[in-house]
Parts: structure tokens; sequence; C-alpha cells
């Protein structure tokens, strides 16, 4: 009998009796404004909250943001970056990126969230290996909570995605909170439209 | 296998005066941190309630949602290996990376691959095995297990990760700066990340309706585990599944709420099938969990999503740590599922409790903590477990306790007061409760006597 | 309304004030009281070390002396606490099952089912620390804890609030646990100890004068505590404070 069989056997035989599967709510309440509560809770997690209207120049925006950058690649046409993305073959040649740059395909208020996918990233590995990662959102693209981000198709069509939420972080240390620990030093969401909607 | 003793080792834990003082108070403050954001969410029980309900539900089928698991994961390209215990979850690891040739193995942080003892096994054939997550890696540099299912390195000031960073990645030993210390660790990692042959994640959640997998980590390292090696390895306990995408929800929101105070983890990963280029495997691993499914009074503990809030709250834990139980989880869930792995071995934990209950109030789940613990209290006595001056004291109570003769006698032979009554309650009795405290001083007479006297034979 | 008093052992054998204050609190407030002469235990001790077996006994009799009472009264929560929730070595005839349904700690006694909450007699001017037993808060209800938000009911602090000449001291940490649980006070002494330590240094700093409970058995660990640390704080139970003791 193979390893599966034997588990599932056992499994079987010793489930308890069925027990019924909730319906989950979505626990709506009241929010005076989405990007209010996306931003003061981005910024409680340590990330960074800036508006842009439509039209500016990012590349600009964001040179001017990170004075010290050297290499700024970016996954989404919008900024042009100074490393081309569609040349990288391994995902290790991204190791010296000052500044990653991805569009969310949308935002959660109740933790200042932001949901990117392998489709966001082009190489998933762009949110992790950079020193910094600016991540523009359409503001109108906010979900209030949770629950609604998890009724979002989105993660029933990709390979891979994820919530990130500020700059990477520890306290494991005496308790003593690090951003930038071992993934992003820090998170900066711009609010700008997306082009065409 | 050696019983552990978690008496002894407190006492150990509780001499180290600075250590213990910033072990209580951190967890203390963590505990506060969950309180503050279940009392700022009013659904908060609602949200304990649906995910006790649909834990409980999962379990109640699990089979068929481990199945549906299998099946979507496998339709995304996923492999799925399935792994009777901790033996046969090293070797299917093992063969893995020697069919790939990778000899570096980065790894997030897994209590199921120390539940495995995975690392040694790994090490001894020659497999360089990188614990990434800081608190793993401080552990794994100064050959300790982890000592919290969260944080850890919690019993350590940062004086001692100093001296152990200094002897092992080479910072300097005068330099106790954590943000010193983090940077350290985060330079000296990550050259192996971008070198390693494979990478290894453990799984939050398993989505069985999509075949989704969910790690919530801060530091990001499970993300440069999983996106730069063309291996991905995810360790899965099959007690981890979930029925739908719509019930990370609940879990999500609970977790870090309940384990950290925060609303949710920095980052929060979905891994649903490989890259271009990739290879993503998971192992399921049983390793006692569907024995465990089938008792009747403890299968309420496999809805462990294992956020820490019970260690916190535990002023046990607090003033022990979590290496006093010698085993890879301590604490309150520790206490109630290490006896399934080795009764003989674990017989004293369920004994390093007061029962005063508020590990099961912050349960996420709601498993019934310190019910499952006094269970638990019965059956080791039922094994004849107990150490022996105890069932000795007991019997000898039970007996003296069914006689309203015997024990006025035994009242009555006690001149000094507190010779018999605390002897067949306690062992060696000036030894144990005398050590730190006064004795409470006999009396000429007891409130029967004054009964008697007062309101005569009614 | 007849009422059957029971008095646990170690109150019995070294604190019988509580015992007497108790017995004359409830005759103060019109109520029967008769205290059965062959009681022994509740069973509490053997049943919390895993040892049901060895608590039959106590139970047997705990059920036969109390069989013919309305209610059974108790000044200490732990003892109620089991006897409605592990009184279970012992078959579960409708005489057990009505005894443990009717078996109250004093306090929820008073609260819950005489529904008295003044108490004239009683002058109590001094700063008190209230502490409620762990069985008796999460067990009995007796509070909201404050894992669960705290606030609401909070069934002592009604009873004592109209205590004249009453304060309360606001420790740290009001209702972790104190750390004795029975014989996990002499089986893991140095864990029971430091919590002891703790609790008492808590209520200390906050500047309680008394340390006033509704269960005996976590005032003997506190005070055995307190009192090798020197810190010259007091322990009197809530019996004695509602039943009129000035100190």
């Amino acid at each position: 009998m193979s390893s599966r069989d034997e588990i599932l056997a056992r499994v079987r035989g010793n489930q308890p009796s069925s027990r019924p599967l909730p319906a989950v709510p979505t626990f709506d309440r009241a929010l005076p404004s989405l990007v209010d509560a996306f931003k003061g809770n981005l910024e409680r997690m340590g990330g960074a909250f800036l508006e842009a209207a439509a039209g500016t120049d990012l590349d600009a925006l964001i040179r001017k943001t990170f004075p010290k950058a050297k290499v700024v690649c970016s996954a989404t046409p919008e900024v042009a970056g100074n490393r081309a993305l569609q040349s990288v073959k391994a995902p290790a040649e991204l190791e010296d990126v000052d500044v990653g740059v991805v569009r969310g395909r949308f935002g959660v208020a109740e933790t200042g969230s932001v949901w990117l996918s392998q489709a966001e990233f082009k190489v998933n590995v762009l949110g992790f290996l950079s020193q910094h990662l600016v991540v523009l959102l359409d503001s109108r693209e906010i979900v209030p909570n949770l629950h609604h981000a998890y009724r979002q198709r989105g993660f029933f069509e990709t390979n891979y995605c994820v919530l990130m939420t500020g700059p990477s972080a520890t306290a494991d240390i005496e308790g003593v909170l690090i951003h930038g620990a071992q993934g992003i030093r820090s998170l900066t969401v711009i609010a700008v439209p997306r082009p065409g909607v | 296998m050696k019983r552990v003793d978690h008496a002894e080792a407190s006492s150990k834990f509780i001499a180290a005066k600075e250590h213990i003082e910033f072990h209580d108070m951190r967890l203390w403050d963590l505990r506060l941190k969950r309180d503050r954001e279940a009392n700022a969410l009013p659904e908060w029980e609602q949200l304990r309630s649906l995910a006790s309900a649909v834990k409980e539900h999962t379990l109640s089928h699990l089979a068929d949602y481990l199945e549906q698991f299998e099946s979507r994961a496998t339709a995304n390209g996923m492999r799925v290996h399935w792994a009777r215990d901790g033996a046969e979850h090293n070797q299917i690891v093992f063969d893995l990376l020697s069919s790939h040739g990778a000899r570096t193995l980065v790894k997030s942080k897994s209590m199921l691959t120390d539940e495995c003892a995975m690392g040694p096994f790994l090490e001894q054939r020659g497999v360089e095995v990188i614990e990434t997550d800081l608190g793993e890696r401080i552990q794994q540099l100064d050959k300790e297990p982890p000592s919290h299912i969260v944080v850890p390195a919690v019993h350590k000031l940062r004086g001692d990760v100093a001296q152990v960073f200094s002897r092992t990645i080479g910072t300097d030993p005068k330099n106790s700066d954590v943000a010193y210390l983090a940077e350290s660790q985060r330079r000296h990692t990550r050259p192996y990340y971008l070198s390693a042959g494979a990478g290894m994640t453990g799984a939050n959640f398993a989505v069985a309706e999509t075949g989704t997998f969910v790690v919530c980590t801060n530091e990001g390292n499970a993300d440069l585990s999983a996106n730069l090696p063309k291996l991905h390895i995810a360790s899965i306990g099959i007690e981890k599944m979930i029925p739908r995408i719509e019930d990370l929800g609940v879990f999500v929101r609970m977790l870090s709420r309940s384990a950290l105070g925060s609303p949710i983890t920095q980052i929060t990963s979905h891994f649903r099938g490989p890259r271009e280029g990739a290879e993503m495997h998971v192992i399921l691993v049983d390793n006692g969990r569907s024995e465990r499914l089938g008792m009747a009074d403890f299968w309420y503990s496999l809805k462990c999503i294992r956020c820490g809030a019970c260690m916190n709250t535990c002023p046990v834990y607090r003033r022990s740590g979590g290496l006093s139980y010698g085993a890879t989880y301590s604490g309150p869930i520790g206490v109630i599922i290490d006896p399934a792995f080795d009764l003989r071995k674990y017989s004293s934990l369920p004994f390093a409790s007061t029962l005063n209950g508020s590990c099961t109030n912050v349960c996420p789940v709601k498993i019934n903590i310190h019910e499952q613990i006094y269970k638990w209290r019965q059956i080791i006595n039922e094994r004849n477990m107990l150490p022996m001056a105890k069932k000795q004291a007991m019997r000898v109570a039970g007996k003296v306790l069914a006689s309203p003769k015997i024990y006025r006698a035994a009242l009555q032979a006690a001149n000094a007061g507190i010779e018999y009554l605390p002897r067949f309650m306690l062992y060696n009795p000036l030894n144990a409760w005398g050590r730190q405290r006064e004795v409470p001083k006999g009396r000429k007479s007891s409130f029967r006597d004054w009964y008697l006297k007062n309101r005569g034979k009614k | 309304m007849k009422v059957g008093l029971f008095i646990p052992c170690y109150v019995d054998a070294f604190f019988p004030e509580v015992g007497v204050a108790t017995l004359e609190l409830l005759e103060r407030l019109g109520v029967e009281v008769r205290y059965p002469l062959d009681q022994t235990c509740c069973g509490q001790p053997m049943a919390n070390s895993g040892c049901e077996d060895d608590a039959a006994g106590a139970e047997k009799l705990f059920v036969r002396n109390f069989a013919g009472f309305d209610y059974t009264v108790t000044p200490s929560g732990s003892c109620a606490h089991h006897v409605r929730e592990h009184l279970t070595a012992v078959p579960q005839s409708a005489k057990a099952k009505k005894v443990r349904k009717h078996t109250y700690e004093l306090v929820e006694f008073i609260h819950d089912v005489l529904l008295v909450r003044e108490f004239p007699w009683a002058k109590f001017p001094h700063k008190v620390g209230l502490h409620i037993g762990c069985a008796t808060l999460r067990g009995l209800h007796a509070a909201v804890p404050s894992e669960l938000g705290g606030g609401g009911h909070n069934k002592p602090l009604a009873l004592l609030s109209k205590v004249k000449g009453i304060k309360f001291a606001a420790p740290a940490r009001p209702d972790e646990c104190c750390g004795f649980g029975g014989t996990f006070s002499v089986f893991e002494e140095p864990v029971s100890a430091k919590m002891g330590y703790d609790k008492v240094t808590d209520h200390k700093n906050a500047g309680a004068e008394y340390i006033v409970s509704q269960d005996m058995s976590c005032l003997m660990h506190q005070k055995g505590c307190a009192e090798r640390l020197g810190l010259g704080l007091k322990f009197i139970h809530i019996a004695q404070v509602l039943n009129g003791a000035r100190a």
C-alpha cells in the first residue's frame, strides 16, 4: 500500500462525524474613506504613501525619492527604469537592483496591503531581492477588507501572488523592530491612476 | 527516551534573572498587543467561531479535502508527495535534492521540519542547510532548537546573539546593536539565496479548492527561498487543509493578530504552481496526525494554526521558556500534542500548568486546551506514568479523604498542625512548599471544632 | 431554602475564621445553614492530579453529605468549579447530578441566588487588591477576563464596592494566574513561587494593603510568598470582609 493510500485510509477511518461548513460573511463596516484607511494602515505597518496625478513623470519622482539608487528595475511600462527586466534570464541577476517598480492589482484598506502576482512582478523575486520597492496603485482599486480581497478572481488565476504590507521586518532580537529584514528595506505606494482606466 | 523534567529545567531558566524578566515582559507585551487587536474588531468572537467551525468541518472531511488539494495542485504543475512519518519525509526531501544536484538548501521557518528532525538528517548526508529566518538562524548557529514557534530566539538577549554571531558569522563580539546584528545576518545569508540549489518552506494553510498553499512571514525569507532556486519544496502537515480561498479571509485576519498583535504579516504569499523552468513539490506529512484525528478528546488540537498566542498568555511558559519542555512544540499547545508523540517522555508536561484557562480563551480556533490538559492527566495516571511520589501521595490522600473518621483522626494527630495534612498532599513539604514560601501556621482548633462548640450538634 | 455549608479541608484546618465568617454571613442574610459534620474534601486535589480514581471516595462522601440540601455553598471558587465541572469519579445518579448543579461558591450564591448587594454592617477602610482565582474567574465566570475584553460584570467587585471605606488598588496584571494551581505549587515549585512573587509584588506596587479573594487556596500561596519576601501585605477572605471584619 502506498503512503498516500495508507494515510488516506487512516484519515478516513478516524475522521470525526461530519460538521457543517459555515458561510463566511464579509463583515462590512462603514469606512469614511478607503484611501485614508489604506494610507493609515500602510504607514502603521512601516510603508510610505505618496500621491501623484495622472501623467506625472514617475521616473523623475522615483529618482527624487531614492537619490542614491543606481539600478532601477521596472516591471510596469509606466516607469522606464535603467535595467531591462525582459533581458533577465535568471532571477539572481536582479541581485543589484536598488529600486524595483511594480503596479499593484488592488489594495486592501483594512491592512494597507497591496496585491501583486506573477503578472505584476514579471520576475517574482523582484519584490524581494530589490532593496526598495515602489508599488503604483490606483486608489479606486482598494477593497475594504481581507474578506473582499479573498473574493478577487486573481487567486484563482495565478500561480503566485502576494499580499505585501509594508517593508520586510523582524523583531526577533529582543523585540526590537527592524525594517528591512531580508526582503525589501522599504515599500512606497504611489497612488496614481491606472493608465487607460 | 529520557523523561522530560520540566520543573528541573524551569529552575535553571528562572535563575537567569535578566533573561527571565525580559522573556516574561516581551511575551506578555505580545499578549497585550493581541488583546488590543481583538478588542478593536467587534466581530472578533464571531471570527473565532468561524475559524473553529471551518477547521472542524475540514477535519471531519479531511480525506476528501486532501484528495481535492492533490488533484488541483497536480493540475497546476505541482508534484505532490505523501509521507507517513518524519523519516519518510526526510528521505523524500533528500531524494529530491539529490536528483536535482542540490547541495545547499535555504529554508524558511517550518516547525514541521523540526518535528521531523530534517536538519540533522540532511546534514549527515552532506547537504548544507541554511535557516533563513533570523530567529531560526540564531538558534541554528547556536546549536539549539527554537524556543517559541513565532519568535524562536525570544529567550536570548542581544548580547547572547552578539556572541553567537561573532563565533559563527564573524561579527564584532562587542557590538550588540540590534540593527547591526540583523543587517549582518541579512548580508551573510543573501549569497546563499542566490546560489542555493533548492529552497524550502512550510505552509500556514493549504487550500483544497485551488491547490494553493499559503506562507505568512515578515522577513521576506520564504519568498527569497522559493523564487530564486529552481526547486521549491514545501512541507505541509495534513491538518493545514482548509476548503476555500474565501476561508483565508478568516484565518489571515486572525493569525498575525493572535501571534504578534499586527493585522497581517508583512508578506502573505500564495503558491499555486511552479514558475516557468522551475519545479514545485509539496510533501503532505502525517507523522501521527491521522491517529490524533481519531482521539475523541484530543482531535481539536489539530485545528491549531500555530499562532503562539497560547504561549504568550501562559504564565508558566513565560517563566520557564520553550526549551524547558524538551519538545518541538512547547507551551500549552505543546502540552496537549506532545504526549500523543511519546506519552512517557512527555508525561510531566500536562502538569506544567495551573489549569488557569487563559490559553483556551486566546486560541483563535477555540481549542479547549486546558480541558485537554486535564484529560491527559487522567490518561497519564491510567497508564501508570505518574511519578511514584505523586501517585503514592494521591493514593493516601484519596483514602484519608474518603473517610471522615480517618481524616479527623489525622487532623487531631497533627499537634504541630501542618504535619499530616500537607504530607499527603505534598511530598516532602518542607523541601518543596517551604523552599520559597512561608508555611501556613497550624491552628489549635478547626472550623468543625468551632461549629460543634458554637452551633451545637444540629 | 436549606443550605449545606461545605468548608474545604485547608480552610477547616488552617483558616477556620473563613468558615466562621461564611456561616455568620449567610445567617445574617437570613439563610438556614447547616454544616454536615462528616464532610472532608470535594476531590479536587486528586482529580486535578490525574487521579480521578483516588478522588472517588471523597466525591461519593460529598454527594452523600449534601444530597439533602437545596443548595451547597462553599467559600471556595475552585472547589465549587470542581464539583460542577469535574465531580465525575462517581456514578452520575440523579442525586449526584442535583448536588453538582446546586453547588455554589459563596459570592455567586449571594450575587445570583440571594440577589443581595448591600452589607450595611460591613466597613473595611483599607486599600484592597482584588484577586479572582482562575477557576472562579474563567470557570465560574465571576467576571470577564482581560483576554476576552474585560469590563462587563464582576461579581466580587459588585459586592465589595458597597462596603464602607473600601478602596481598590489596580495591579498591572489583574488576572494573571498567581501560580498556586493545587499540587502544581509543590511539583512545579520554581515556577509556582516565581508566579506568586510576581503577583504579590504587583499588588504591593499598586499600593494594596490587603489582598482579598474568594479563594483561600490562592491567598495561602500568596501569603506564603509575601511573608517570605517581607512585603507586609495582609490577606483576607471576601467572606470576612462582607461579614464585617474591620481588619
